[in-house]
């Protein structure tokens, strides 16, 4: 089995710079690399100091929102009679992203490592990571490395000869696409159905078992012990002013050489598709690129010459989302990506709200029908319509996720949809009264 | 009913993961690993688990119908899962399951008569940069092309 691509000399590694090694999720291996040096560090300094080095750090969340993580910590409360807990997000299910599985296979210390420190930030004494469950080859390696964490005291009572304690745990899904937003990942951890729940209270005032609860995604939490190492402010440095630092992006689609690779935010996206990944394959020419996940809207060839940040890419239209960069070549049938987005949507819709169960289910059907060849005209512009009508009007995110890909298709490739309707034979030049 | 000693032993160990009084947290893991001894979600374990988790049988049923890995038909020995989601699509995933299809005479979530395979047309399985992917069970197979796909389901059932 290839476990991950080889490595580009482009890439500015981080936290992948273990991959590669020997038994590089061993802890042997993480104390020979700097392991647990930050955390060594960051008990010396008081909760403040080292929620300050993360704001200075200019990290944004990796899962998909983007939201300023020391921002994040700052808002668990620092009194609670309640306890407090860490979650991890390792339910990476964003079409086009498969980082985080690296991140735990390759370097699983890394990411108890950020765990704890992110421990000391709010005061918890308990986490779990919550890990999707096509992963179970990655449960047995968190296992391991937890184990190991315990037996050489960074984890458990007295960690490091402190007073600190910390007891971590994995916990499995059981394949929901939903569970990656988090307040249906917070009822998935209790053991029901995940369903989304109203916010506010947000999870860090009320999340697991009703506590105040620091949630981040799995890379969020593996780049805390550079940042530590390497101070706040020359982390942010690697990046540009207001997204801090580096970030896997997951390369897929028609491309020479796929793959997940760190790069600086801000790194040009035309020069990451063709110098790390070998240009668009078989000599063809770029169409388009999904640039962050699905959910994202995706970018015309020509709009595509742009840095790889969070503000360069919400100006070009788009999202950095969860970095799962799909590249699409000449030859990509429009009409079909739009269908196959939503019917992942639909299926994965929890069906709580009616614009998203209902939207995601008449979008799909209208799709499946311009794809059929028996779409009338008058679909394309009530498949737009239908979408914007979703956007902001369902109770997660998911519903946004489903609109905004369609919107973007049906504006820039109408054309498409067009060629599909005129080859249907019974397409109506206009609405038909039936009164 | 009873599993294994081995699984009581970890079910033993979960419920000790989660705060007191929140045993119910323990359900989705449990389910899962119980699916993995016992082959699918049957009803003696929803009431069995229901009744160590103080759950009614209808709040476990809720549950497992939410989860698309959680099988209350048994599938078969070896679940071959093939992914034709958008990265997977866009390297021949989608043909790839038309040829599984057509291989195994088999349609989505169907199991053959022997019980021995059964297919499923999946959702984004995290494997998008070694597009396209299948999944035997747990097992990832990257990048696989029509060819090694007859290999894999060959060897499966032999």
């Amino acid at each position: 089995m290839k476990l991950f691509n080889e490595p580009s000399p482009l890439e500015t590694r981080i936290i992948s710079f273990r991959f590669g090694l020997e038994n590089s999720a061993s802890i042997d291996t993480y104390l020979a690399h700097d392991g647990y040096k930050a955390l060594r560090k960051a008990l010396e300094m008081t909760p403040d100091d080292v929620i300050n080095e993360v704001k200075a750090s200019n990290l944004r969340g990796r899962g998909g929102a983007g939201f300023p993580t020391g921002l994040k910590w700052s808002f668990v409360p620092r009194a609670s009679e309640k306890p407090k807990y860490i979650v991890v997000n390792a339910d990476e299910s964003e079409p086009g992203t498969c980082k985080d599985r690296l991140l735990i296979q390759n370097d699983p210390h890394q990411l108890i490592e950020g765990i704890l420190l992110g421990a000391i930030a709010v005061g918890a004494k308990k986490g779990w990571i919550y890990i999707r469950g096509e992963y179970n080859y990655l449960i047995a390696i968190m296992d391991k490395a937890i184990a190991e964490a315990y037996k050489n005291g960074f984890l458990g009572k007295n960690i490091c000869g402190t007073e600190f304690e910390f007891d971590l745990y994995t916990h499995t899904g059981a394949g929901a696409y939903e569970c990656g937003e988090e307040s249906a990942l917070l009822e998935s951890l209790e053991g029901k159905r995940g369903v989304p729940r109203i916010r506010p209270p947000f999870p860090a005032i009320s999340g697991a078992f009703q506590s105040p609860t620091l949630l981040n995604n799995v890379e969020t939490f593996s780049s805390v012990p550079a940042i530590l190492r390497m101070g706040g402010t020359a982390y942010s440095d690697l990046g540009v002013p207001k997204s801090g630092g580096t970030r896997m992006v997951c390369m897929s689609g028609h491309v020479n050489r796929p793959g997940v690779y760190e790069v600086p935010l801000g790194f040009p996206m035309m020069k990451f598709v063709n110098e790390i990944g070998g240009g668009v394959w078989k000599g063809r020419q770029l169409k388009a690129i999904i640039p962050g996940g699905s959910s994202s809207p995706l970018l015309r060839a020509e709009e595509c010459d742009i840095p790889m940040d969070y503000d360069s890419i919400a100006k070009a239209g788009s999202m950095l989302g969860s970095g799962g960069l799909m590249v699409m070549d000449e030859t990509t049938d429009m009409v079909k990506l739009a269908l196959r987005i939503m019917r992942f949507y639909q299926h994965e819709s929890c069906g709580w709200c009616i614009p998203c169960r209902e939207g995601t289910t008449w979008l799909k059907k209208m799709l499946q029908r311009v794809t059929d060849g028996h779409g009338q005209a008058r679909d394309i512009d009530l498949i737009g319509d239908l979408a914007q009508n979703m956007r902001g009007r369902t109770f997660c995110p998911l519903g946004d996720a489903a609109a905004m890909p369609t919107i973007a298709i049906v504006k820039k490739y109408r054309n498409e949809f067009e060629a599909y309707v005129a080859k249907n034979p019974f397409a109506a030049s206009e609405l038909v009264s039936i009164s | 009913m009873t599993f294994s000693p081995e699984l009581e032993a970890k079910f033993a160990d979960l419920v000790t993961h989660y705060p007191e009084g929140r045993q119910r947290a323990a359900l989705i893991p449990m389910l899962m690993f119980g699916q993995d001894e016992i082959g699918s979600v049957t009803q003696e374990m929803m009431e069995e688990l229901g009744r160590r988790l103080g759950l009614s049988t209808m709040q476990v049923d809720e549950v497992v119908g939410y989860y698309s890995m959680l099988h209350k038909k048994p599938m078969g020995k070896f679940h071959v899962q093939v992914c034709t989601n958008v990265a997977c699509m866009l390297r021949g995933g989608a043909e790839l399951y038309d040829h599984a299809c057509h291989k195994l005479g088999l349609g989505h979530k169907q199991v053959s008569a022997d019980g021995r395979i059964s297919l499923e047309e999946v959702e984004c399985m995290g494997a998008c940069s070694w597009a396209p992917a299948i999944q035997v069970n747990y097992d990832f197979h990257h990048e696989v092309s029509t060819d090694q796909l007859d290999t894999i389901l060959e060897g499966l059932q032999k």
